[in-house]
């Protein structure tokens, strides 16, 4: 097993996406933040709440979306469906997803379908804390991305959030 | 996660935590229910037939949204405009349906059993929506998904089926549902329309006074009287029965607590229940009517066949 980021490191990483996102923000009314189930609300609740300390002033537009319905691998497992909560409308605003590893990018796929069944964004941009580039079979990449690494299809990328680390193995 | 079952041939053969995953499951499609666009792609590639044998609005209705909120292909089979009526036997329609390569049967039939022989004949993943005077199990799951949307849980809850315990396939399945999620049911009637071992059998209490029974629970669920199943006379008249069984307002308002009152339809309004009952705001009636889509959603997509392929 070989840790990928120490819990210093993921601080540093979280702290440094929150800040590229503020520096991108041009119109706070019109950016919303969506996480997505199961494990990327972990890191999406990380960053919205340092967004929110580092600009207390603004009101945050933050919502989870699941996308077990929208998968295409149903055919070959059964996944269980977790919450959806997006509590506004995304219409014509930007929207930045979040997810925790970037691997080969049928995921995101799967949250581009669901959003749209939500309105038409104006943009969506995706940040992820972990990139497995190499790895994608769609074409994918993400906007703002915490560490891009390199691994092959065996190994597994798991945020460790109890001991706060990022781990290969 | 799955179910332990291929088919949904009753509440009989789930076990506790599948139907709990059908419900947990049937949560997430309720908001999916609630959004701009009310649909997802997940069955698009399953063709699913609505076979019913006997005489249906919601159920057909309400599996028929829920297919098309799923995005799986339906055809529907009603006896009607079949070739039933030139002799053709049920294996033998659902065998030639089969063959145009579809995938899942939710069927209605007035034989009990029905969809128990079919599912030992074909290999397509069967949903009964009623077999005669033996289950109806999405209709069993979407009252209790209903009871837990208004109370938080099933265990411990108390609650009462009234009516006509004999010939309701609903009561069966409520009864299967209810006592394996933990909660206490009562069963409510004239004796005629209850069986007489139902207690030793089910493990349910029996009460003949309705009154008594209401004051018991914190859920009413009124039962039709099935007169099309009836080859006896049980009781009297209609007028009879209304008047010892009929929920009523005046009954409610002397309980001296609010209960929840449901009813799986289709409604006889002034027989089993008042109309300023079924109107009223303890009733949730229409809530288990929204319900049962996200329901039978949910029991479709667990169903669909996935991971075996």
């Amino acid at each position: 097993m070989q840790i990928l980021l120490t819990s210093q490191q993921l601080t540093l990483s979280l702290n440094r996406l929150s800040h590229q996102l503020i520096e991108n923000i041009i119109d706070w009314e019109n950016v919303v933040f969506i996480g997505l189930q199961p494990r990327g609300i972990y890191v999406s609740n990380k960053i919205v709440a340092l967004i929110k300390q580092l600009s207390p002033k603004q009101k945050i537009q933050y919502g989870i979306l699941d996308i077990t319905f929208y998968r295409d691998d149903v055919r070959e497992e059964l996944h269980t469906a977790t919450k959806t909560d997006i509590p506004f409308s995304i219409e014509g605003k930007k929207v930045i997803l979040i997810d925790d590893v970037l691997y080969t990018g049928r995921t995101i796929r799967a949250a581009l379908d669901a959003l749209q069944d939500f309105g038409r964004p104006q943009k969506v941009e995706l940040c992820v804390l972990v990139d497995r580039r190499f790895n994608r079979e769609l074409p994918i990449q993400p906007d703002y991305c915490g560490k891009a690494i390199d691994s092959i299809i065996s190994q597994k990328v798991k945020v460790n959030w109890d001991k706060e680390e990022v781990v290969l193995y | 996660m799955q179910l332990s079952t291929k088919h949904l041939l009753g509440i009989k053969d789930l076990l506790p935590s599948d139907i709990a995953l059908i419900l947990q499951t049937a949560q997430q499609f309720k908001e999916v229910l609630q959004r701009p666009i009310k649909k997802v792609p997940s069955l698009r590639d399953v063709t699913i037939v609505n076979l019913f044998y006997e005489n249906s609005t919601r159920t057909r209705i309400s599996f028929e949204l829920a297919e098309k909120r799923l995005s799986a292909d339906t055809i529907n089979f009603t006896t009607s405009s079949s070739s039933l009526s030139k002799g053709e036997t049920l294996l033998d329609t659902v065998n030639n349906i089969l063959s145009m390569k579809v995938d899942m049967v939710v069927m209605r039939h007035s034989a009990s059993g029905a969809p128990h022989f079919l599912a030992q004949h074909i290999p397509a993943a069967i949903v009964n929506a009623g077999d005669g005077i033996n289950e109806h199990p999405t209709q069993a799951l979407l009252d209790a998904f209903s009871i837990q949307e208004k109370l938080g849980t099933l265990k411990g809850k108390k609650i009462v089926l009234v009516g006509d315990i004999m010939h309701s396939r609903v009561a069966l399945s409520n009864i299967y549902l209810l006592k394996k999620m933990g909660a206490e049911v009562m069963v409510a009637g004239p004796p005629t329309l209850i069986p007489k071992y139902i207690a030793e059998a089910l493990g349910v209490k029996v009460e003949y006074n309705l009154q008594k029974a209401l004051q018991w629970c914190d859920v009413a669920n009124v039962l039709r009287i099935q007169l099309e199943r009836q080859n006896q006379v049980l009781f009297s008249s209609l007028r009879e029965y209304n008047l010892a069984y009929g929920v009523s307002k005046k009954l409610l308002d002397g309980l001296g607590k609010e209960i929840i009152i449901m009813h799986p339809g289709p409604i006889n309004r002034g027989v089993e229940i008042d109309s300023d009952v079924a109107d009223g705001n303890q009733s949730i009636i229409l809530n288990q009517v929204e319900n049962g889509v996200a329901v039978r959603m949910a029991v479709l997509y667990l169903l669909s066949g996935r991971g075996n392929s």
